[in-house]
Formats: C-alpha cells, structure tokens, sequence
C-alpha cells in the first residue's frame, strides 16, 4: 500500500535525519570541549614558563646589584671586604693551588662499613656500570671516589679543545641528548631506550646536568664516568647550569651539601673548577655544531677555539680585565646625562652603541612585542621611576655604610684602589677573561632563537640574545655548516625545530615541570648526519592517564604556583585594586582585577582566561577584593604570628634570600649569624626598594633564633616561612620509567625495570 | 544614552577577552595565527560552532588571498559580533543526553563501543581517528566496553567547571 510504504520511508528518512542531527550535536560539543582542553593546556604552558623566566630574571637582578656593590663600595676594615667577597666565592684564583692539595682525596678514609661502589683509575666500563647500578640502589658514593672521580674528569678535560670535534667515522651513531633530569632513573632511562655507550654508539650531552633536581651528584658521576672510560666517544657540553652561582639558586648546591656534610665544600669547589673546564661545543664531522643555548650575530667560532675557556667561572657575573671597565666607565659617565642613572650590568649584550635609555624588564609576552633594539639595563623594574628609587636608595645605603667605616668618598680613592687591586690581578697566574671573550661564551649558554629577523638582548633570561633565522643563516654559511642543535627551552614535544629546520631544539627532561607536562626527546645523527628524533614520556602514571586527566594534573601544579606568586604581590595588588575602586566600596569589577593583576606582576598570562580557576567569590561580576586577598593568604600561611606584610615580602624574595643566605654561609655550615642575617637584609632592601624598618628586622631575626645564641640555621628559618624548595621533599616521579612513544620502530621497546 | 554606554564598555571587554585567547596562539607575536587553530580559539570563548558554521568563519576572516594564517585586524571584528550576538551557544546538557538517547533507540542507558565509533566516524561531521581514540580512551568503560553516556556527560560537565 502506496502511503504505508511511504509513511515507512518517511519514518525512515526522519530516523536516518535524526540520527544524524543527534551525532553532529554530539561531535560538535565534543570539539568545543577539547578546544577548551587545549586552550587549558597552553595557559598552563605560560604559566609556568612566565614564572621559570621570572625567577631567572631575579637571578640576575639579584647579581646585577652585587657586581654594582662589588665595584663600587671600597671597604676599609677586613672583616667589610670579606664579608663581601664572600659573596661572590669567585676567588677560585688564589684556590687554583688549594686545589693541587686536594688531590689529597687519598688521604680520605673510607670506613669498612661502606657499602657503596669502589672506584679504581683508569676506570673500565665495568665500573660505570657499576656505578649506575648502584645508583638505582640508591647507594650513595663516597667523598674519596667523588673527588677522585673529579680530579680524573679535570685532567681529561682540560686537554680537550673549547670546540670539541666529533666525527662519523669512529662510531655510526650520534646520540645528543639536551637537558638532563637530575634523577638517576633519567640516564638509566635513556641508555635502555637507546644503548649504553660505546665505541660504536656516541653521545653528546647537551649542558644542564644539574640543578632542579634530587639526584644531580649522582648524575654528574654517571656522566663524568663514562666519559673517562669512553673519552673519544662521550661527550659533554657546558650548559648554563655548570655555574656553581646557578646551582646556588637552584639547587645543586643544596643537595651537594645535604649529602656529603664533611666534604661538601671541597666537592663544590672542586665542581667550580671542573665546570668551567667544560668544553663550550661540539662539532660534527665539521657541519653540526651542538651548543647549549644558541648563537648571536658577533658569535666568532675562531675567538671561542682559542679563548682559555676555565677563565669563565661563572656567566653570571664577570670580573673582566680592569682596563676596559675603566673605558667602559669612562664612557658611560659621558652618556649618563640623557639617561636615568643605572648600574650598568657588564653581562648583558650591547649592541654597537651603549646602553642609553632602561628597558623594562617585563613579562614574557612583553618580549615579543617589544621590538625595539635598545639596550637592557638591569636593575630597573618598572621604567625610571622605580629605577631612581632604587638608585638612590643604594646610593644612600653605601653613604651609610662608607659614613660608618669613616670613609671619604672621593673620585681620587676610588681611581687609586682601582689601580691598586689592578695591580694585584696582573701579579696573580690567570688573566681575566676580555670583555669581549666573556659576551662570547655567555651568547653561546643563554642564548634563544625567536621566530623574527635580527638579534636582540633576551631580556627575559637576562643574559644572551634572541637570535634569528638570518643571524642562524649568517653562521652556517660563514662556518660552512648544516644545521644546529641546541637545547636550553623546554619543548612541549621535547624537540622542536625552527629557522627553516636549520636550528633543532632537544629537550630531553620530560616531566619537566610537573608529571605529565612534556615530552622528552633526544636525537641520532648517523653519517648521513640526518637528524632522527625518538620522543618519550618517562612516567608510568601519565600512561594511564587520559588527557584530560594529564591536563589537570599539570594545570594544578601551575594554578598553585601561580598562586603562590599572587600571594607574595598582595600589597602591590592592593594598591592596584584600589586604583579601581575609586568610591572606596571594596568592589571592582572582573575586568579590573585583570588589568590590575597584569600591572601588579607582569606576567603577560591571558588572566580572563585563567580568571575561573583564581577568583571563585564573585556576585554580579563584581568581586570583593579584601576578601579575596585574605583568602590567598589563608591558602598561604602556616603562621599566623607573623606580622604579614613582612612575611609577604620575605616570602616574594624568598629565592633570593635563601641564595644570598647560602653565599653568605660560605662554609655551608647552614648557620648565619644575626649580624649577617641584618646586614644581608639591609643590602637587599635597598636593592629592592622594600620598606622594612630595621627594628622588624631586628625583631624578625631574634624570634626565629630559637635557641638565642646568636645564630640563625638556614633552614629552619626558611621552613618557617615554608619556603623551603619543595624539590627536597619530592618523592619518587619516575620510578620505572617507560615510553609511550617511539618514532623509531626500529627501538627496542624497554622492559620494566 | 546609558544603553550606548553599557554597550561600549561591554564590547571593550569582549575585545580585551578576544585579544587574549588571540595571543595564546600568535607564537611569533606578529597579530597572526594559524588558521588551524582559529577554531580552537573561538570555541574556547565560548562558542559553540559546528565544523560547517566554523569553514564558513574562516572564510570571513581569511585574506583574500589565503596564507595559513589570519590576522586579529580581520578577526576583531567578526569574533566581536559573534559574541554580541550570542551566536553559537553551547549545549545545555539536557540536549546533550537526549542526543545520545536518539543513538540508543533500545534505550539501554549506554551505546557499546563500536556503537559509538559508528555513530561519531560515520555520521554528523564525522571524527577524525585522532578525535576518536581521544574521546574513546575517556569515555568507554574498559570493564563493559561501552560507554554510560548518563555518567560520562555528567562527569565531563563537572570537569568543565
């Protein structure tokens, strides 16, 4: 029947067109969600990123303002001049001959009862397998065996050239890995999914073996081993964190001194020394160069080849020849009329002019947009304002400071101990580094390649420049070269090229910022010189977990450090709420607290994108801001005694507090003197522009020395504040790690450990 | 006019909101981004567009000779009106289960994986492998292998929020 196979058809038809409607509405809210996800994703990206980079920056405000003290105040008493030559534990000079004494490792005895690995020289393959292996016991080697481990890596590496020269023919494969994770299950990890060395398997570790994690010692050992026992086949680059001023901050330090408490010193001493003698590059078959950070537009292989490359202790600060600073000076005074006046920091680039108005150190968006070629100036955070706060306020500590050593200042005294500590380092055995020779090397570790022509000073790390594909393109073609590789940023991928895959970015940590956060990669070049990329992801957890999941876990982590950053500018972000709260309601609206949140911490982050996961107490899209505050606090604080803005400001500074209490304890004893601890502070403040009257500070430093004897242990006080990195109190993130993910089929998929 | 007014402010918070997700994505910091990822950002402002509504957007505010990539001078403009005009509305979840439930005509309370899979690389505006294994690996239940739409739409929602 004609209308009941049509009604059929028809109800067919409709079912067919519902069925359709009914999944089209399905995939289309499936993709606003993932969208969301990914949007998620890149935030939390920026966050952490923004704040990594924040936290360099301070790093460098930080030693930008001591170099200024360094050269400019003259202390009259010893005890002045050593309390701030203290600062700088530079003075590795006058320890060079120390350091022949220290070979005096065998006179350390090594107790029965030690269980761990037992090193002989020359050391055979067996033993750098052994020591892994005891490592992943979670044996801890003896002082005797570190340092002798070390006086053996020193001698060898002192031989090798600044550019070390690598070619195809000895071995077929090259693996480079950049950025290691300081955890030992990280090598381990990479030598199942790729291979031990060998003399047919190479390796190139790109800078960065320590800091930021817990097993930094041990993965220096593993490090240094292998190169001795394959020394034309395993090689090391310098990164930016074979700097023991880096290490101060971040880490290294720390964990050297809470392993090896008698002989701790001497291994950091040691260290400094063997960092430096890092080889800067390594050059393949005369066409790949690896180095750590990247290149900039006056980069000379030729000067780096023949520079005394151990002259460089630290790329943090330089103590370059004093002639050329007087130049400098000379130069800088005539300049100084147009510009706000400002320390001038040696390390950062200058372009053929001198540095003539400040650039702000801003956000990390900023740096994008700013296209301007000027040159940085350090110290200044907010435009000239802040930056002639902050002179002045110097200006009047060391007036003080001089007022009380009885000093005159006059131009005279300061030109003749010029001269005079001139003088001196002509007459001690090393040369300090040229201007010039130093601007090479720190280019080399701190440099990033940007996306646009030209080459900039990257602001945002503070040192090296932002290098473009035409500055890359200049140096291949100058050195006759393919391509490059380098690591020194973390890849969500672990790899990424730029620069029309002339430069390789190889990042090899995954998990660097939190489980889940990245990928690691590292790369093989065989003679062909192909680069070919195995990526990874060593946790087990985050291979069961969803994206969602991952995401979350990640973004977490961020919103809390993030968080903390917040709570540690509550009065700035006070004073900038009440911008917009003009009638005084204790109301502003949700647009306001972002434009007052970027203005208060210039992170350049999207806030009304991350505004739902930071402010959750808002009616009519208006939001209290005192309780807002408060409630950050209340997240924040363990103490409620302490008055707050003082704690506040202590704990926004805390990094650079825990690093100059560290600098200051210089026999890493953990203990500074109340003296110590006020002087310390007054300096800082003053750098800082923070009000802190010195009765607080008085007060402060009496109630936390609990037991009154005139002493303030490290690490209680920062643990009352917690402010304690919580890098020593991580567990275990990688305890058998696997990859989820391998381009080449041809690797062995690795078995549990 | 207080209308006018109440209009101004609110298109130069939508511009403020519109730049911000714009940059998340503009990685040479040049005011443009890959045209592949304008759906992302426009679907996390908010929108909820389907893949034949957002070909159509993109053709709005690509160049007229196109590059691969837009630029936020183009994009400003047609995102702003997007929003003021509340086009694209999300889905409320009520709509959201009654969809799966036209899927399930035997009204189970859940689809079977290869139901599932059917359904979303089949019909509609169909999935790519990638999307998927995505959705797949979140929202079938590995003991019953299939997916208890109820539960999953409930569990994404809180998620969302």
């Amino acid at each position: 029947m004609g209308s009941g196979t049509s009604t059929r058809h028809h109800s067919a038809f409709q079912n067919a067109e519902r069925t359709f409607k009914a999944a089209a509405l399905i995939q289309r809210w499936y993709r606003r969600y993932v969208a969301r996800l990914e949007m998620r994703r890149r935030c939390t990206w920026s966050i952490f990123q923004s704040i990594e980079y924040a936290g360099q920056q301070d790093q460098v405000k930080l030693h930008d303002f001591f170099s200024y003290l360094m050269d400019h105040f003259i202390p009259s008493s010893h005890n002045q001049r050593e309390f701030l030559t203290h600062m700088f534990t530079e003075d590795r000079f006058a320890q060079d001959s120390e350091m022949e004494k220290c070979s005096d490792y065998e006179s350390i005895e090594v107790p029965d009862s030690y269980t761990g690995p037992r090193l002989s020289f020359p050391l055979l393959p067996d033993h750098a397998t052994a020591l892994i292996e005891a490592f992943r016991l979670k044996q801890q080697l003896h002082a005797r065996y570190v340092l002798n481990l070390l006086y053996e890596t020193k001698k060898h590496l002192v031989q090798l050239p600044n550019i070390n020269r690598v070619s195809t023919c000895y071995s077929e494969e090259i693996t480079v890995c950049g950025k290691s994770r300081s955890e030992v299950a990280f090598p381990i990890f990479i030598y199942i999914l790729n291979g031990l060395p060998s003399p047919e398997r190479s390796y190139v570790f790109n800078g960065d073996f320590v800091d930021r994690g817990k097993d930094s010692v041990e993965i220096l050992m593993i490090l240094f081993a292998f190169m001795l026992v394959y020394p034309k086949e395993f090689h090391l680059n310098r990164g930016n964190h074979e700097d023991h001023m880096v290490n101060l901050r971040y880490g290294f330090t720390k964990e050297v001194m809470n392993k090896y408490k008698i002989h701790g010193k001497e291994i950091l001493r040691t260290l400094q020394d063997v960092f430096c003698w890092l080889p800067l590059a390594t050059l393949i078959d005369e066409k790949v160069l690896i180095l750590h950070g990247g290149v900039s537009d006056i980069t000379d292989l030729e000067l780096l080849d023949k520079i005394e490359r151990n002259k460089i202790v630290s790329t943090m600060r330089c103590k370059t020849r004093r002639k050329k600073e007087k130049q400098m000076e000379e130069k800088g005074k005539a300049n100084r009329k147009s510009s706000a006046q400002e320390p001038i920091p040696w390390f950062l680039p200058q372009s053929r002019s001198l540095p003539s108005s400040p650039l702000r150190l801003s956000s990390y968006k900023a740096h994008k947009t700013n296209r301007s070629s000027s040159i940085p100036c350090g110290g200044c955070l907010d435009g000239r304002e802040l930056s002639r706060q902050v002179r002045s306020s110097v200006e009047l500590e060391l007036e003080r400071c001089r007022q009380q050593a009885g000093l005159l200042v006059t131009g005279q005294k300061e030109e003749a101990s010029r001269s005079a500590s001139e003088a001196d380092s002509e007459a001690g055995e090393l040369q300090k580094p040229t201007q010039e020779e130093w601007r090479q090397v720190v280019d080399i570790l701190w440099s990033d390649p940007m996306a646009q022509e030209g080459c900039k000073a990257n602001t945002i790390r503070g040192g090296g420049c932002y290098f473009g594909p035409d500055v890359t393109q200049q140096l291949l073609q100058k050195y006759n070269l393919r391509f490059l590789i380098r690591s020194h940023e973390c890849k969500p991928e672990g790899y990424e090229f730029c620069h029309n895959r002339k430069v390789l970015t190889i990042f090899s940590a995954s998990n660097y910022y939190e489980v889940g956060s990245n990928r690691g990669a590292y790369v093989k070049l065989g003679p062909a010189l192909t680069p070919h990329i195995v990526q990874y992801q060593a946790n087990k957890v985050t291979n069961t977990l969803t994206m969602r999941q991952r995401i979350s876990r990640v973004e977490e982590s961020a919103l809390r450090a993030l968080r903390e950053k917040l709570f540690a500018h509550s009065s700035d972000l006070l004073s900038e709420f009440k911008k917009h709260d003009a009638d005084k309601v204790g109301l502003i609206t949700l647009s306001d607290w972002a434009a007052a949140v970027e203005s208060a911490l210039h992170l350049g982050l999207p806030w009304r994108m991350l505004r739902s996961q930071l402010v959750n107490s808002s009616a009519d899209n208006m939001l209290e801001y005192k309780s807002w505050l408060k409630n950050l606090a209340k997240e924040q604080l363990s103490h409620e005694n302490i008055q707050s803005s003082l704690l506040e400001t202590l704990y926004r500074n805390r990094s650079n507090l825990e690093t100059i209490f560290r600098i200051i304890d210089s026999d890493h004893s953990g203990f500074i003197s109340l003296d110590e601890f006020r002087q310390t502070w007054k300096l800082l403040s003053s750098h800082m522009n923070i009000d802190i009257t010195d009765d607080c500070i008085c007060d402060l430093a009496r109630s936390i020395d609990f037991n009154k004897d005139g002493h303030i242990d490290i690490n209680e006080f920062l643990e009352a504040f917690r402010l304690v990195e919580k890098s020593c109190l991580e567990g275990d993130t990688s305890e058998c790690p696997q990859a989820t993910n391998a381009k080449d089929s041809g690797c062995n998929s690795p078995g549990a450990c | 006019m207080i209308h006018k007014d109440k209009e101004r402010i609110i298109v130069a918070e939508f511009h403020k909101k519109i730049k911000e997700a714009f940059e998340v994505f503009d990685h040479e910091s040049n005011n443009t981004v890959d045209v592949r990822e304008i759906g992302t950002i426009i679907r996390s402002l908010g929108c909820c567009p389907t893949e034949g509504e957002l070909h159509d957007l993109i053709a709005e505010v690509e160049e007229e000779e196109p590059t691969g990539y837009i630029r936020f001078e183009k994009f400003l403009p047609v995102m702003t009106e997007i929003l003021l005009e509340r086009r694209y509305r999300p889905i409320p979840e009520d709509v959201l289960l009654r969809a799966f439930e036209v899927l399930d005509s035997a009204k189970r309370g859940f689809l079977t994986k290869d139901e599932l899979i059917k359904y979303m690389t089949e019909e509609g505006e169909p999935f790519s492998q990638e999307e998927m294994e995505e959705m797949l690996s979140a929202a079938i239940d590995p003991e019953s292998n299939s997916i208890h739409y109820k539960d999953y739409i409930t569990m994404m929602v809180i998620d969302e929020n």
